[in-house]
């Protein structure tokens, strides 16, 4: 076998991968069918009918839906985690819902939020019609799910700190909240935030639901407009519309895992 | 009927240990321990690793849940399920030998926060009191600083403030400079040394022989479970009768690590 000092290998590997790499693209833009590409998917007649409500409405309702959502899900997740940590009857009973929505599609309990819940309980109107029963599904996956990275947060907190506290005299419950929440929700952050880039795009689940002209998320408004207009570029205008938010969020994931990780 | 608030103002022996075991599983920690601690008195508490000194004192506040037989700490039966452990607590200062200060606090908000919210002070009176205590352990211009900011010896001064800020009758120490870098465990020690003079009272588990023999009143050595000799320590440490704790210690006052003259300082006239 021919031998290669390391460095000089690794390069010519990194040099062989590059020449396939080019050699693939070469092939699929040689061969596709660019003005047939450039009038379906990114045709601008289409994308300007489409300008300025993809931002005003779409953008505008996968934002808030999303950022309700979140901040509702995360205050569920706290108080499901302390639960479970804890133990005892209220423990088993946060165990049991984290596995029950983790464990059915997302979409399901969007559905089930909407449609379930008015018929189960005798025409109880959710706040916010659909657009409620939308953030409502959307709380309670984000809620499950954040209860177990918060659960985790807990337990990284060190034993010592729990000792310390005890040890001044603070109670079970004032130890939770003055000194292991505030350390754990810390230690969460990156995974948190991976969490809220999921809600956003789980976030287009909820046209399952029957949204309103204004309601619209970025998905709704984007297939509505592709049967209208005839055109997939609105799906493509779409999927940019979502990178313009999620490429920075998990970029500053990140680096503040960088950072959480310098200061240990 | 056993009590199960603290006395404050009793001038009975604040630590009152009777026939006290500790299992975890089936090892056996501790295997009978009796031990009274007098008012203003301090005890220290040395013996080799896993003799069960620190399972000792973590059970004196109940930390860990002993197996059987009976603590008073300030006059309330600390194995009584009904007991107010927390009220108790309060008045029982624990440094830890990790430290573990909170290091989303800074040096004062570490000294504040069980003020506030255990013994409902002012929030002008806490912050009194926290500037008091830091002052007396030498820390008054690192009240802002947070714990990742601190030397070991200082954060482990600040722990100190933390549990005096509290106004203990009693102060744990569990191996509290174990942990230091060899020249900042006098900054420590000179604090603890303060404060047994001031009358504190306090059961200090230790390595530092020196500090054992000069500071305290009594030393216990402890092996494998049990009190093996205790005594007033400058007879203890300097004049041990039982061979275990002639062994230990020679061992501790390693000759490779101590001057002659030193060790020749520590025989008996």
């Amino acid at each position: 076998m021919l031998y290669l000092r390391p460095t000089v290998r690794d390069r010519a590997g990194k040099w062989a991968s590059y020449a396939v790499g080019v050699a693939v693209l070469a092939v699929v833009a040689f061969t596709a069918d660019w003005p047939t590409i450039m009038h379906q998917f990114f045709n601008l007649e289409v994308a300007a009918q489409m300008w300025p409500a993809i931002v005003t409405v779409a953008l505008k309702n996968t934002l808030w839906m999303t950022f309700a959502s979140f901040v509702l899900g995360m205050s569920l997740a706290i108080v499901l985690a302390v639960l479970k940590v804890a133990g005892g009857p209220l423990g088993w009973f946060a165990v049991v819902f984290i596995e029950f929505f983790r464990g059915i599609p997302a979409l399901l309990t969007i559905f089930g939020a909407a449609f379930v819940i008015p018929i189960a309980f005798g025409g109880f109107k959710i706040p916010g019609d659909r657009v409620g029963a939308a953030i409502l599904g959307l709380t309670l996956v984000t809620g499950a799910y954040g209860a177990e990275i918060i659960r985790a947060g807990i337990q990284a907190v060190p034993r010592g700190q729990l000792e310390a506290a005890r040890s001044l005299g603070m109670g079970s419950g004032q130890t939770t909240f003055w000194i292991v929440l505030p350390q754990a929700l810390r230690i969460v952050i990156p995974p948190m935030t991976n969490e809220l880039v999921m809600l956003l795009k789980d976030s287009s689940l909820v046209f399952i639901v029957g949204l309103g002209v204004f309601e619209k998320e970025l998905t709704t408004f984007g297939r509505d407009a592709l049967s209208t207009t005839g055109s997939p570029t609105p799906l493509f205008m779409v999927a940019i519309a979502y990178l313009v938010i999620t490429l920075p969020l998990t970029y500053l994931v990140g680096l503040l895992e960088k950072r959480l990780d310098t200061k240990r | 009927m056993s009590n199960v608030f603290p006395d404050l103002e009793s001038s009975a022996p604040p630590v009152v240990i009777t026939d006290l075991h500790k299992s975890f599983g089936d090892n056996e920690v501790l295997k009978g321990i009796d031990l009274t601690v007098a008012q203003g008195e301090v005890v220290c508490v040395i013996g080799p690793s896993g003799s069960g000194k620190s399972t000792l004192l973590r059970c004196i506040n109940l930390l860990e849940m002993p197996t059987s037989g009976s603590i008073r700490l300030l006059g309330a039966e600390m194995t009584d399920p009904d007991v107010e452990l927390n009220q108790v607590r309060t008045h029982v200062g624990m440094v830890f030998q990790s430290f573990n200060l909170f290091p989303n606090m800074t040096a004062i908000g570490n000294c504040i926060i069980a003020q506030r919210q255990v013994l409902k002070r002012s929030k002008a009176e806490a912050i009194e009191i926290a500037k008091r205590n830091l002052e007396l352990v030498g820390l008054a211009d690192r009240m802002s600083y947070h714990p990742a900011q601190l030397s070991g010896g200082q954060q482990q001064r600040v722990a100190i403030a933390r549990a005096l800020s509290m106004d203990p009758k009693v102060m744990l120490f569990d191996e509290p400079t174990a942990a230091l870098d060899p020249e900042l465990v006098g900054d420590v020690l000179a604090v603890m040394r303060d404060l047994a003079e001031a009358g504190m009272t306090m059961v200090v588990v230790t390595h530092e022989m020196l500090f054992a023999r000069d500071v305290s009143d009594r030393t216990i050595f402890m092996d494998g479970g049990v009190i093996v000799e205790e005594g007033p320590s400058a007879e203890l440490v300097v004049a041990p009768r039982e061979k275990r704790t002639q062994v230990f210690l020679k061992r501790v006052l390693d000759p490779t690590h101590v001057e002659d003259s030193e060790l020749g300082e520590l025989e008996p006239d």
